[in-house]
C-alpha cells in the first residue's frame, strides 16, 4: 500500500509563510478534502504533494522516498495533478485535451492502442464521452473542466491530487464528480486529495477533511469533527451549525462570526 | 468543412517545395530551360548550378528554419503572435552580425558571422525567457520581445551612426534587408549543419509543447523537464533562426504566418505543427525569392523587403479575424 506523506512542510512565499509545518499522512482508498480560506496555502500543498514545488523547509514522501527524488515521468505515472485554473491554450478536440494526459507513459512517441483505451475509459468515467471531437475552446466553462478531470484521469495515477475540481461545475455535475472521485477511492484503492470550498460537499464526498488556516493545520479528522463549529469559525471567521441533512451531512452557514 | 489527413498535407508541401525548387532553378532574368541542366557547354549551365543552385537550397533551409522556430515559439509562448522577428530574436541575431561587419573582422575570417549571428539568436531567446521570467502570459512575451527589438534596433542604428566609412553602412544596409541573391556554396555549408541541428532539437520539444497547452503547472505535472525544454528551445531557436540571419539577413514574418497557415489544415496541436511549418515555411520563402527575381524593376526587389511588406496585411487580417471572435 502506497503513502504519500508531508513532512514539516514550510512554504515561504514573498514575506509570508504561506505553510508553516504542515505533516500529514494520506492513505489510499481515502477521499481527503483540504479545505480552509482564500491564500491558506491549499494549492501550495497540493503542488508539494504532486513534486512541482520544493518546499523551504520539509519533505514529501511516497512509500518512504523523497517525490522530488524521482525522475519527472515516474513520479507523473503515480501522482496526478489536475491544476486549479482550466487552462487550453489552443483550439483541439477534446480528445486530443485528454491524450495529454498519457504523456508520462508515451512520452514523445503517439498515442499506443493501450493508451486509446485509457483515454476512453478516462472520457467515459468523467461523462465527456459524446464532447470527444468538440473544440475545447468552444466549450463551456463546466465541460471543459470535466474534460480536464478526464485528463488527469487518464494517467490512471495511484494519487490523484485535485485542485478545486467543482469550481464552475453545476450542482448535478457536481454529483457526479463527487462520486467518481468517491469511485476511485473506495472502488479502485487509489488515493484522492482534493481541494474544496464547499463545506457541506466537502463533508459528503471526504474521508478526511484538512482545514489549513494560518499556514497550520487546524483540523484533521472526519467530517463532523473538522467540520466543527469551533474550527469554522476560527478557519473562516463564520458561525455555523453542522446539521444531519437527509442526503448527509450540511453545514449551514449561520453567519459572519466575531 | 473537414480537413485533410495529415499525411496528404504533408506530401502535397513536399510536392510544392520540389516543384518551386525546379522552378527556382530555371526562372530569373535568365530564363534556364530543363535542357540546359543536362549540357554543360550550355552558357546557362552555371548559372543554374553555380548561382541558383545554392540560392535555391538555402530559400528550402531558411524557410524551413524559421517556420519551424516560429511554430514552436508560439507553441511555447502560447501565443499566436510569436516568432522570431516579433519576439526581437532575429534582431539580436543581426546585431551580433552586424557587429561583425562593423569591426571589419567578418571578411577577415568567414565564420565570424555567422557565430555572432547564433550567438546573438542564442542570447536573445535566453533573455526573452528570463524577461518573461515564469509567468509566461502572452503579454510579458510581447513586452520582453519589444525591449529585445528596440535595444538590438539601437545597437544596429549606433554601428551605421558611427560606421568608418559609407561602404560599411551600405554592406550593413544591404545586409540587414534580407536577400537570397548571390549566395554561394559557402553560405550554404555554413548554414545547412546549424540549421540541421536547431530543428532536430526543435523537433524534440514536440510533446513537451503539446503538454504545455495546458499550461506550465499542467505540463510539469505530466513530468515535462521545463529547465531541459527551455534549453532545447533556446538553442534550437538560437541555431536555426541564427544561421538563417547568418545567411540571407532579416526575412521576417516567415515564422509568424507560416503556422497560422498550417493550424486549419493539421490541427492546432504545437507539436504537429513543427514539420508541416518547416515545409510551408520552405514553400513560401522559395515562391517569394521567385517573385523577387521576377519583378521587373531595375535593382531585384530585396526578398526581407518583400516579406515584410506581405506581412503588414497579414498582420491586420489577423487583428481583424481575432476582433470578429471577440466581439
Amino acid at each position: 500500500m502506497s503513502v504519500l506523506s508531508a513532512k514539516g512542510l514550510r512554504v515561504r512565499l514573498g514575506a509570508r509563510d504561506v505553510l508553516n509545518g504542515v505533516d500529514a499522512d494520506f492513505a489510499p482508498g481515502q477521499v481527503t478534502a483540504v479545505l480552509g480560506p482564500n491564500g491558506a496555502g491549499k494549492s501550495t500543498l497540493l503542488a508539494c504533494l504532486a513534486g512541482l514545488r520544493r518546499p523551504d523547509v520539509g519533505s514529501v514522501e511516497l512509500d518512504g522516498a523523497g517525490v522530488r527524488a524521482l525522475a519527472p515521468r515516474v513520479r507523473a505515472r503515480r501522482i496526478g495533478l489536475l491544476p486549479q485554473t482550466p487552462e487550453v491554450a489552443w483550439p483541439v478536440s477534446a480528445r486530443t485535451v485528454v491524450g495529454l494526459g498519457r504523456i508520462p507513459y508515451n512520452g514523445s512517441r503517439g498515442l499506443t492502442s493501450e493508451d486509446e483505451a485509457a483515454v476512453a475509459r478516462a472520457m467515459d468515467a468523467a461523462g465527456v464521452a459524446e464532447l470527444a471531437e468538440r473544440d475545447v475552446t468552444t466549450l463551456s466553462g463546466g465541460e471543459r473542466g470535466r474534460v480536464l478531470i478526464a485528463r488527469a484521469l487518464a494517467g490512471e495515477p495511484e494519487w490523484l491530487l485535485a485542485d478545486e475540481p467543482l469550481a464552475g461545475l453545476d450542482p448535478g455535475h457536481q454529483l457526479d464528480v463527487a462520486a467518481l472521485f468517491r469511485d476511485l477511492a473506495a472502488g479502485s484503492g487509489r488515493g484522492v486529495v482534493v481541494t474544496l470550498h464547499d463545506l457541506s460537499m466537502a463533508a459528503r464526498m471526504a474521508d478526511r477533511i484538512l482545514v489549513l488556516a494560518d499556514g497550520g493545520l487546524l483540523a484533521d479528522g472526519p467530517p463532523h469533527e473538522a467540520l466543527a463549529p469551533a474550527v469554522l469559525a476560527q478557519a473562516y471567521g463564520v458561525e455555523a451549525r453542522f446539521t444531519q441533512g437527509e442526503a448527509g451531512p450540511l453545514i449551514e452557514i449561520v453567519g459572519r462570526g466575531r | 468543412m473537414k480537413p485533410p489527413p495529415r499525411a496528404v498535407v504533408l506530401l502535397t508541401l513536399t510536392l510544392l517545395t520540389l516543384g518551386l525548387a525546379l522552378l527556382s532553378l530555371m526562372a530569373g532574368r535568365v530564363w534556364a530551360p530543363l535542357s540546359a541542366f543536362t549540357d554543360m557547354s550550355d552558357p546557362r549551365w552555371p548559372i543554374v548550378f553555380e548561382l541558383r543552385t545554392p540560392r535555391t537550397l538555402l530559400a528550402i533551409l531558411v524557410g524551413a528554419a524559421l517556420g519551424m522556430s516560429g511554430a514552436a515559439m508560439q507553441g511555447y509562448t502560447r501565443n499566436p503572435l510569436a516568432d522570431p522577428g516579433v519576439l526581437g530574436v532575429s534582431a539580436m541575431a543581426a546585431l551580433g552580425a552586424v557587429g561583425t561587419l562593423y569591426f571589419g573582422v567578418a571578411a577577415a575570417t568567414y565564420w565570424m558571422l555567422p557565430a555572432a549571428a547564433v550567438t546573438g539568436a542564442m542570447a536573445g531567446v535566453l533573455l526573452l525567457l528570463a524577461l518573461a521570467g515564469s509567468t509566461s502570459s502572452a503579454v510579458t512575451f510581447v513586452l520582453a520581445g519589444v525591449i529585445l527589438n528596440t535595444v538590438a534596433s539601437a545597437g544596429v542604428a549606433l554601428a551605421l551612426n558611427l560606421a568608418p566609412s559609407p561602404w560599411a553602412v551600405n554592406e550593413i544596409v544591404n545586409w540587414l534587408m534580407g536577400s537570397l541573391a548571390d549566395r554561394s556554396f559557402d553560405e550554404l555549408t555554413m548554414a545547412a549543419p546549424l540549421i540541421a541541428a536547431g530543428c532536430a532539437l526543435l523537433l524534440t520539444t514536440g510533446r513537451a509543447l503539446d503538454a504545455l497547452t495546458l499550461g506550465e503547472t499542467g505540463a510539469r505535472s505530466l513530468g515535462v523537464d521545463m529547465g531541459r525544454m527551455r534549453w532545447a528551445l533556446a538553442l534550437g531557436v538560437g541555431l536555426a533562426a541564427g544561421a538563417s540571419v547568418a545567411a540571407t539577413g532579416v526575412v521576417s514574418f516567415v515564422g509568424l504566418v507560416t503556422p497560422h497557415l498550417m493550424r486549419p489544415l493539421v490541427g492546432a496541436q504545437p507539436g504537429k505543427l513543427l514539420v508541416p511549418s518547416a515545409l510551408a515555411g520552405a514553400v513560401i520563402v522559395l515562391a517569394a525569392d521567385i517573385l523577387v527575381r521576377l519583378t521587373p524593376s531595375a535593382a531585384e526587389v530585396k526578398l526581407g523587403v518583400a516579406m515584410a511588406a506581405l506581412g503588414g496585411p497579414f498582420f491586420l487580417g489577423l487583428l481583424l479575424a481575432m476582433r470578429r471572435r471577440m466581439s
